[in-house]
């Protein structure tokens, strides 16, 4: 499942530009299930189980990546751009990126910190300040390889380190990557997979596909901001790597049905696996748009503790990710089983 | 000589200040292409250059080899490694930022970056702040990781349009890259020479030219040439103040700079048609020509500077046209055309 995390997490696809990634997914999933590709992008898919149920369960999770749009093109041939999705500027300032459909190398510079006031060094940069250099000599330059509206991507090597994997778009490719394994073992139950886009710029994808479906129950997989780091203390971690799949009762979209809560609690502990619960109310995913969907639907969310989660340096535990793997198989068939 | 891969094999060799063996040891192996018996003196390398004419003067071609970066301080009881910084760090660029940590061996990091549910909105971590995230721990780090050992970004060199590049460490290994272009040229050429040209790739620029301070006394020339990097044009930069990516290496006139030398530079630039861009200060240059021209009892010294965008960030900016320009105006100054 490492090698597939790899592989989606290299994947340039940001909100709204899920194709990509979609098509890779589709490849490995094609021989496994029926699927569709409904008018927001989102990739539906219906598994059959071994087993036959009238309990209808949608498990999901989103392809999109954050990221970046050139909003136009300075005299110098910078470009200018804005965000796609939550970046913080210091997350943003001084990496390498790569630019739209011809895959330009680029950069996103700033004033050299010799020429800024003290006061400007000690102050996170405005992300309208800074600009996406592609080694253009001027605006004429550079529109013959560059569109406003263009994608631009974080660049990061996938790598492993001791207890960690870093790479930019864990979140939520590892979502993903669970999904595709799921497919091709064949759950227990029939079961709805759902890949959706735009969660990133507000839960987008999720709130039309979970319409379409109509779930009675409804699993998010995710990767969620970790802050177990140093300086970081007791509630403040949120959650903490090698700790397991989280599992929350409450953040910032979404109050999480609490049978199911306890359930995966349970399900964690009857099969010997580690589980944690976020200690902030924080962050927020799909769960927030599937639980008001229609008449409702009966929703929890298991995510991958992600330290650094909306950089090109996320970083996981292989641990988590696989133990979050393993939750959210037994939890689907507990549920089938309520 | 090719430019490009000599700038992109130095530069991606790690360097960082009172740490530079490994790069010193890369350049000095294409230094004794040109000088054989080159080597490595209190930690500068050094070499000379042809056969020695006693009614020549002594001329020094400086570039510096160290990089800024950081230095391991401290290992915490959750494995997180404390710094101090080596040169002058743009701290609003450094969380979720991948660095290398040069132990026994180099073990990848990335540096903590607090989320943004837990920062004070727009504040830039102080040094004191700064951890490494490993995936290692403590006991882990200690077999592999000393206190002292140095810390540079992960960073690999890019090309851009044009004949533009990006990487780490283009300050200074594009001033050694366009010093070792004008040895090649010199090697080329049957003309007879103006002075007994002595090399020097020094050590601790960025911490206060403390290399060259040593390498002066030592060598004791009439002559200097300070090779660095100097603030090129980009978006939010001040236009009077920079010199332009791809127009020529930046001339410096100040008054702690030989005028008569500046002139010549000029004049030689002129003459043979090489690009070049005048850098006017109004004191010291915070080169190492600051300790050249006031070593023993004095030396006329100058600064030529390549134009880099986002100067002490992994993602520098030059044009390689400005290395050769710079290359072919050294070569042309110290040889006799009449």
């Amino acid at each position: 499942m490492k090698d597939l995390l790899k592989e989606l997490c290299l994947i340039n696809s940001i909100s709204g530009d899920e194709k990509n990634v979609r098509e890779v997914i589709i490849g490995k999933i094609k021989d496994f299930c029926e699927y569709t590709v409904d008018p927001l992008g989102n990739l539906i898919c219906f598994r059959k189980g071994r087993k036959n149920t009238d309990k209808k369960l949608m498990i999901c999770a989103h392809m999109d990546e954050v990221g970046f749009i050139v909003t136009g093109i300075n005299p110098d041939g910078t470009l200018a751009f804005d965000t796609v999705g939550g970046i913080d500027s210091v997350v943003t300032i001084g990496r390498p990126v790569t630019v739209g459909k011809n895959n330009l190398n680029g950069v996103v510079g700033s004033t050299a910190v010799h020429n800024l006031s003290k006061e400007k060094r000690e102050k996170a940069p405005d992300v309208k300040s800074l600009y996406i250099d592609i080694g253009a000599e001027n605006k004429e330059d550079a529109e013959k390889y560059v569109d406003p509206g263009d994608c631009v991507y974080f660049v990061s090597e996938f790598t492993e380190s001791g207890n960690h994997i870093k790479s930019k778009a864990i979140d939520d490719r590892a979502g993903c990557a669970m999904m595709i394994r799921m497919i091709q073992e064949q759950p227990e139950y029939d079961t709805w997979f759902v890949f959706n886009t735009q969660e990133e710029i507000g839960l987008r994808g999720s709130r039309v596909s979970a319409f379409s479906i109509q779930p009675d129950f409804a699993i998010v997989i995710e990767a969620t901001t970790a802050s177990d780091i140093d300086g970081v203390s007791g509630n403040k971690k949120v959650c903490s790597l090698g700790e397991g799949g989280v599992v929350s009762f409450m953040d910032r979209s979404t109050v999480y049905d609490r049978e199911l809560y306890n359930l995966a609690f349970e399900t964690a502990r009857m099969n010997n696996i580690p589980c944690q619960t976020k200690t902030m109310i924080a962050g927020g995913n799909d769960a927030g748009a599937i639980h008001i969907t229609g008449k409702g639907i009966r929703t929890i969310a298991v995510s991958v503790p992600c330290r650094y989660l909306h950089s090109a340096s996320c970083v996981i535990n292989p641990a988590d990710f696989e133990n979050s793997y393993i939750l959210v198989k037994k939890l689907t068939e507990r549920i089938q089983e309520l | 000589m090719n430019i490009r891969e000599n700038l992109f094999e130095l530069s991606e060799t790690a360097g960082a200040s009172g740490n530079e063996q490994n790069v010193s040891e890369k350049a000095l192996e294409i230094l004794r292409k040109y000088c054989p018996d080159a080597e490595i003196v209190n930690g500068n390398v050094t070499g000379r250059f042809g056969i020695r004419n006693e009614n020549l003067p002594e001329l020094v071609l400086d570039a510096h080899i160290d990089q800024i970066g950081f230095i391991v301080s401290y290992i915490t009881e959750d494995g997180f490694i404390k710094t101090g910084n080596l040169g002058g760090i743009d701290r609003r660029l450094l969380p979720a930022q991948p660095v290398v940590i040069h132990g026994k061996s180099d073990v990848k990091g990335v540096i903590c970056s607090i989320p943004p549910h837990l920062s004070d909105s727009n504040s830039v971590p102080s040094i004191n702040d700064v951890a490494i995230d490993t995936g290692l721990t403590k006991s882990e780090l200690e077999e592999i990781i000393s206190l002292g050992d140095t810390i540079t970004f992960d960073v690999k060199c890019r090309q851009l349009l044009n004949n533009r590049v990006t990487g780490g460490a283009f300050d200074d290994r594009s001033g050694i890259t366009a010093v070792l272009y004008a040895l090649d040229l010199l090697r080329q050429s049957d003309k007879p020479l103006k002075y007994n040209v002595t090399v020097i790739f020094s050590v601790q620029e960025e911490l206060g030219e403390r290399g060259a301070k040593i390498g002066a006394f030592a060598i004791n020339p009439d002559v200097a040439l300070a090779v660095d990097v100097s603030f090129a044009h980009a978006t939010g930069e001040n236009e009077m103040k920079c010199g332009k990516l791809g127009k020529g290496a930046m001339i410096g006139i100040s008054p702690s700079l030989s005028r008569r030398i500046s002139d010549e530079l000029i004049d030689t630039a002129k003459k043979n048609n090489i690009p070049y861009q005048i850098e006017v200060m109004n004191g010291l240059t915070s080169t190492n020509a600051d300790q050249y021209s006031v070593s023993r009892d004095g030396a006329e010294t100058c600064t030529i500077s390549i134009p880099l965008r986002n100067m002490h960030t992994p993602v520098e900016v030059i044009d390689l046209d400005d290395i050769r320009y710079t290359g072919e105006l050294i070569y042309q100054f110290i040889i006799n055309n009449s």
